[in-house]
């Protein structure tokens, strides 16, 4: 499948590897940088307190050697990969990163945290885990508040009401345009093809001057745009159109998107992490209740697979299944990321009961060693479709 | 017309001719560390109005000539079993590396599938490697197991390395190696039976593969399922057949 040739989206898809070397300028000028390892950090205090915010999420491919010394092989490969590369120092963004803050998402990863707090201190958040509760939503306002302190502590800043606002229109706008270029998909044929898509999520959040970003992808969704009106599109009305959901997936993680196109699919939506997931979780700035409230409430709402139950998720793949015009769903987990492989329980009930559409679990790493037998799953679904 | 679908799996090659009416030739062969070598050894010179070829080499051939399209072992596997039963509602196939459950609609086409894990647990090759365990050859591991006269004995492992290490402990141990065989078979029905019921199985139900011919299996996951199995006379070809019925619908 052909994917999108254009300057707007080269730079774009630069967006990280340019960020490496203007963080360590901004740093030299002292900037302070908070890294993060996951949606539930509220990037919006790192903002407020001018520092700059990156994501430390990990994807590199086998082998683990560093990761392989402390952790079981047995884990999931985010996990192993976010380890290895902050052992080993091989993440510019761990590397520079003056403060580092964590939460209790899963047993791995919190555990993790644990032994590479012997590296760098991690500041860890206590998450909760039943997003129904009205508890849940105060014990994380209360933790939200603890970040903050730490934050002031630490940068010897002090994060007003007002910054916290303004940073909160910064990701409320990178969530809207984010949202209006994954929209452009709703086009039958699609605009943008699987492999564009994870360019585009595994660039999410490293922008270091935000809304120059939320501009770049704002001029990217008008070119496309523009380009549809002259006859622009990927796969044609027959492609079958897919919809990609489970684990995080970074920009090498290409296997099942690239094998789903090779057999004639197309990807036309991702509700994954950097995807489509917490989107549609825009704080209202019309709204004058604590900021840290209002963050504490967005954040307790993503619908990742560690909540439960997460009926959110199901509700929003409903949706997208609509939304999109999905022929069929491809979830993806990776080995040893026990909630979302036993959440799929709930993801196939939707897709094959409720809605009778072709569904599909894989189950893999960041390997290659599994490509054929991914393959003849890929292959078999989408000849049913 | 004459066309032929050839199945590429990773312990045999099954090669199906079909005129447009009745089959002509069918030939099993072993893969071997080269299967382009052998599947052209078994095709022999012949030519065709149209090869299919499926299974996990089927790329391959394609990739050399030697065939003209691919479709999955999934997809063949209904269309073959179809063929011989237009009222198979449910195909279980265990083949050397792979076992999977079709649930076939009654066009022939596959309604749902379910694929075992990426390991070798509950194939073909499990049995393989019990086998040699105990000494024995694969084609006596059924009959062997069916003479047990004790109750099985249970294996905690359905890993294919593990397995192997708990089947010699056992026999170690002193237990009947017919007892310890039964238990074998009982792993893999144990195994593969979630795997269908995850599928939701309906009858007509047919069992193929290779280890179809396996007497063992066939007594045990009858008893499991609580349905009658029909195993096809020629149960390791079934995926080579739906290949050559297909390859007959792509010249008409």
């Amino acid at each position: 499948m052909l994917e999108l040739r254009s300057e707007l989206f080269s730079a774009l898809s630069e967006t990280r590897n340019e960020n490496i070397g203007a963080l360590l300028s901004a740093k030299k000028e002292g900037k302070k940088v908070i890294g993060h390892y996951c949606a539930y950090s509220p990037v919006e205090l790192a903002l407020a307190a001018g520092a700059i915010a990156v994501p430390l999420c990990g994807n590199k491919k086998e082998p683990f050697l560093a990761a392989d010394n402390d952790l079981p092989p047995n884990l999931c490969p985010i996990i192993r990969s976010s380890y290895d590369l902050a052992v080993s120092d091989t993440c510019p963004f761990f590397h520079a990163s003056d403060m580092i803050v964590a939460e209790t998402t899963c047993d791995g990863k919190k555990k993790m945290y644990e032994i590479l707090q012997r590296i760098k201190p991690i500041h860890v958040m206590n998450l909760p885990q039943i997003p129904d509760l009205p508890m849940s939503i105060t014990l994380w306002k209360s933790e939200v508040r603890r970040l903050k302190t730490a934050i002031e502590k630490e940068l010897g800043v002090k994060i007003t009401d007002e910054a916290l606002r303004e940073a909160i229109h910064v990701t409320n706008e990178e969530a809207r345009a984010r949202k209006e270029l994954f929209d452009l998909n709703r086009n039958k044929p699609a605009l943008l093809s699987g492999k564009d898509l994870l360019v585009i999520v595994a660039q999410a959040g490293y922008s270091i001057d935000r809304m120059s970003g939320v501009a770049l992808i704002d001029r990217l969704t008008e070119e496309i745009k523009k380009k549809a009106q002259q006859g622009y599109h990927v796969g044609n009305e027959k492609t079958p159109r897919i919809l990609l959901t489970g684990t995080p997936l970074g920009e090498n993680d290409d296997k099942v998107v690239s094998l789903v196109e090779e057999y004639g699919g197309l990807v036309v939506a991702m509700e994954i992490c950097g995807g489509y997931k917490s989107l549609d979780l825009r704080i209202d700035e019309t709204d004058c209740r604590d900021p840290i409230l209002l963050l504490a409430e967005k954040q307790v709402g993503i619908p990742c697979s560690v909540m439960s139950p997460n009926k959110k998720r199901i509700q929003l793949l409903e949706r997208m299944i609509h939304d999109f015009a999905v022929d069929g769903v491809v979830d993806l987990t990776w080995h040893g990321c026990h909630t979302y492989n036993i959440e799929s329980y709930w993801v196939a009930d939707l897709v094959k009961n409720k809605l009778e559409k072709p569904f599909l679990h894989l189950t893999t790493d960041f390997s290659d060693a599994d490509r054929e037998t991914m393959r003849v799953r890929i292959e078999a679904f989408l000849e049913m479709i | 017309m004459l066309t032929a679908g050839l199945d590429i799996g990773s312990r045999t090659i099954a090669l199906v001719e079909w005129d447009g009416e009745r089959i002509t030739r069918e030939e099993v062969a072993y893969t071997g560390v080269d299967p382009f070598i052998n599947s052209q050894r078994l095709i022999n010179g012949r030519s065709y109005d149209r090869l299919v070829a499926t299974g996990y080499g089927r790329h391959l051939v394609v990739e050399r000539k030697l065939a003209d399209e691919v479709i999955t072992e999934i997809k063949a596997y209904a269309i073959g079993a179809h063929h011989f039963f237009p009222d198979v509602r449910t195909v279980l196939d265990i083949g050397g590396q792979d076992s999977k459950v079709i649930l076939v609609k009654s066009d022939g086409g596959v309604g749902r599938f379910e694929m075992n894990d990426r390991c070798a647990a509950g194939t073909g090759r499990f049995l393989e490697n019990m086998a040699n365990a105990l000494g024995l050859d694969i084609k006596e591991l059924g009959e062997h197991a069916l003479n047990a006269e004790g109750k099985a004995v249970r294996l905690s492992s359905m890993c294919a390395v593990f397995a192997e290490s708990e089947v010699v402990s056992l026999t170690g141990r002193g237990e009947d190696s017919r007892c310890v065989a039964q238990g074998i078979h009982q792993a893999i029905v144990d195994r593969v039976s979630a795997m269908v019921r995850r599928v939701g199985q309906q009858p007509r139900f047919i069992f193929a593969g290779g280890v179809a011919y396996n007497p063992c299996m066939c007594k045990l996951l009858a008893q499991v399922m609580r349905v009658p199995l029909t195993v096809p006379d020629s149960p390791q070809t079934v995926g080579a057949l739906g290949a050559a019925l297909y390859a007959g619908q792509l010249v008409s």
